[in-house]
């Protein structure tokens, strides 16, 4: 089958015309290094089927970092390249279309942004560009769909191109081609060029950046408590409840069978957290309590990556993220894993060298929860008011620091520095956001829903069997002796393997204090982490790497419930 | 003619790279995104306590450690 690769500087938009040409959704930002992984996807062209390969961003054939050895080892499997350009940015891009050329393969440019060219003053001459470089060039506008079917009419007619330049001169070459076919008009400044100078310098932008945390934290608290309060505990309590006390009637309150079903029953009642019950507890926790928040950390995040404020945070707290080895831009893999740790993980491969990808994925394995965490003890410990949900974070705040000061003392080796092309704000188009919200949240349910069950039945089974309660007798002196929790409290370490909001949500029925609960929320958070990022943790890091992270995990973990045990 | 590293250049002054005092390694990385002896670069912002730095090069806008900035000698342009 045919290969279409498409290349280009990062952050040209090339995922999104991925999405338009196959069909197939990937997650597409507003910054560089969004994609590191190529995706594959397949389309017609003609009565053939071809394979389309979206290849991560690299600025150059003579690769300078890992993401970009990847682009130019794939670039000999491909049978055509389209070279995906940002118009605004002509003579950077041009660099590497000239070595793309040279490289031999048929190439098509689409000039990408095309309609960012017009308020940006640029004009471009696409004739005479075509008739310099000898190519097909179509204007596009990715996220719009604009100038997508000319494009692939035009692939037909890709050209091998003639164009003859010595190595050395290159750079000389582009600047012939953007002089021949650009032209510049002076404008004004916009107010969004105005807010990115605000948000980069120091004294404006960190009073920006802690306003911005406070709105992102108040509408994930609003939408969260929101689609709880309005949508989805009304559903269960007035419409699901009846329905399973029904079905519990049916099977005589009790029973194996009742109790994998329907759970444990609580003064007669279905109590949708605590009964554990497959139908009650197993969808309650995804949809009811879990989903909400992930809903609406999503929507945030989702809006941060598109307007293009995330490359100038990392600006911002790179001065902070040098105590422990690491350079601005891992603030990104610490924000995604806090929707979930799984693209968290993968995201630390935007960071240059081993040394910091295991400092920041054991950073964020240890003192990062995820939404699903969150929300539920948000749902737990938040009904006691906000102090033990305060002892909760500041802990893993404060841990999160200590790990990463500590690993940057005892790992050797130096931190590389930040060097990263910060993209324009761009107002987040909306069918755009709109369409990656939709994916993060289905992508949440399809692999949230499936291991939350599948949790709850484990649980059933290990507490039929007796199994739970052997191992709380053979753990009693960690689980009762240092961190001061019940027995049955390794139930909840178990679970918290397969899903840590499960895990959470199993510590209710302990009938635990505030500390007690306190202490258990950090040791689940820090002990382990979930089986899904695990897998990828050992794939990013090496088995190793992954063995020594692993045993930093719980050694922390003891000592911070331990503490933390002696002190609340 | 005034030579200075970008770490001194002026926020909102321009200057044109004259010199880049580092290896193979980070001339290529450097070369890669646009800067390179001879471009016109505009300083955009400066951190605190050696931060990053930011500059306009072209029509992009890049941000750099303070140790590759001490690196990079421009003339500065009025």
């Amino acid at each position: 089958m045919k290969k279409i690769l498409l290349m280009g500087n990062p952050n040209v938009g090339k995922s999104v015309i991925f999405s338009r040409l196959t069909g197939v959704n990937v997650i597409a930002s507003n910054y560089s290094g969004t994609t590191v992984e190529y995706t594959k996807g397949y389309m017609r062209l003609g009565n053939e089927k071809v394979e389309v390969m979206d290849v991560p961003g690299t600025y150059t054939l003579e690769p300078t970092s890992k993401a970009e050895e990847v682009a130019v080892e794939m670039l000999k499997e491909g049978d055509l390249v389209i070279d995906v350009v940002d118009a605004t940015n002509l003579e950077r891009n041009l660099n590497l279309t000239l070595q793309l050329l040279k490289d031999g393969k048929p190439v098509v440019m689409a000039l990408n942004l095309w309609d960012e060219t017009r308020h940006t003053g640029i004009s471009i001459d696409v004739d005479k560009l075509e008739q310099i470089l000898g190519v097909p060039v179509v204007p596009t506008c990715a996220i719009t769909g604009e100038g997508i079917k000319e494009l692939v009419s035009e692939l037909p007619f890709a050209k091998t191109n003639t164009y003859e330049y010595e190595e050395e001169k290159r750079w000389e070459k582009v600047g012939e081609i953007v002089s021949q076919v650009q032209k510049i008009t002076h404008r004004h400044h916009t107010f969004l060029e105005r807010l990115e100078d605000v948000s980069i310098r120091p004294i404006t932008g960190i009073p920006l950046a802690l306003i911005t945390l406070y709105l992102v934290f108040n509408i994930i608290r609003f939408v969260g408590e929101g689609l709880i309060g309005y949508i989805f505990e009304p559903i269960f309590e007035s419409f699901w409840a009846p329905l399973m006390m029904r079905l519990s009637n049916l099977l005589g309150n009790q029973g194996f069978i009742h109790d994998v079903l329907i759970g444990k029953l609580v003064e007669g009642q279905i109590d949708f957290v605590e009964s554990l019950g497959l139908l009650t507890t197993g969808l309650f926790v995804p949809f009811a309590m879990v989903l909400p928040y992930v809903f609406a950390f999503y929507l945030v995040l989702s809006f941060l990556e598109d307007s293009g404020y995330l490359p100038r945070l990392a600006v911002l707290v790179d001065n902070l993220m040098h105590r422990f080895g690491l350079h601005g831009l891992s603030i990104i893999p610490m924000m995604l894993g806090l929707g979930c740790n799984v693209p968290g993980a993968m995201a630390t491969r935007v960071l240059e060298t081993r040394r910091e990808r295991f400092i920041a994925a054991t950073m964020m394995a240890i003192a990062v929860p995820c939404m699903a965490q969150i929300a539920m003890i948000v749902g737990l410990i938040g009904r006691y008011g906000t102090g033990g949900l305060g002892a909760v974070f500041g802990t893993l705040f404060i841990v999160w620091i200590a790990i990463g000061i500590i690993l940057n003392r005892v790992l050797k080796g130096e931190s590389p520095e930040i060097f990263v092309e910060i993209p324009p704000y761009r107002f987040p188009y909306p069918t755009a956001l709109l369409k990656k919200l939709l994916m993060r949240t289905k992508s949440f349910l399809r692999e949230a829903v499936p291991y939350v069950l599948f949790g709850v039945f484990v649980v059933n089974i290990l507490y039929s069997l007796g199994i739970i309660q052997l191992i709380g007798r053979i753990t009693a002196p960690i689980i009762t002796g240092i961190l001061g929790l019940p027995q049955d409290a390794v139930g909840a370490l178990i679970v918290g393997f397969l899903r840590k909001d499960v895990a959470v949500g199993m510590l209710l029925p302990l009938g635990l204090n505030l500390s007690q609960l306190v202490v258990a929320s950090v040791v689940l958070t820090m002990y382990f982490p979930c089986v899904a990022t695990f897998a990828v943790l050992i794939k990013e890091l090496g088995t190793k790497d992954m063995l020594k992270a692993t045993l930093i995990m719980i050694a922390s973990a003891l000592i911070v419930g331990g503490i933390l045990n002696l002190i609340l | 003619m005034e030579k200075v590293d970008l770490t001194q250049l002026e926020e909102g002054e321009s200057g044109v790279v004259v010199n880049i005092q580092g290896g193979y390694g980070l001339v290529r990385r450097l070369d890669s995104l646009g800067i390179r002896v001879g471009k016109k670069v505009t300083k955009v912002s400066s951190q605190f306590m050696r931060g990053p730095i930011t500059l306009r090069v072209g029509n992009s806008h890049l941000a750099l450690g303070f140790g590759m900035a001490r690196k990079i000698f421009v003339r500065v342009v009025k």
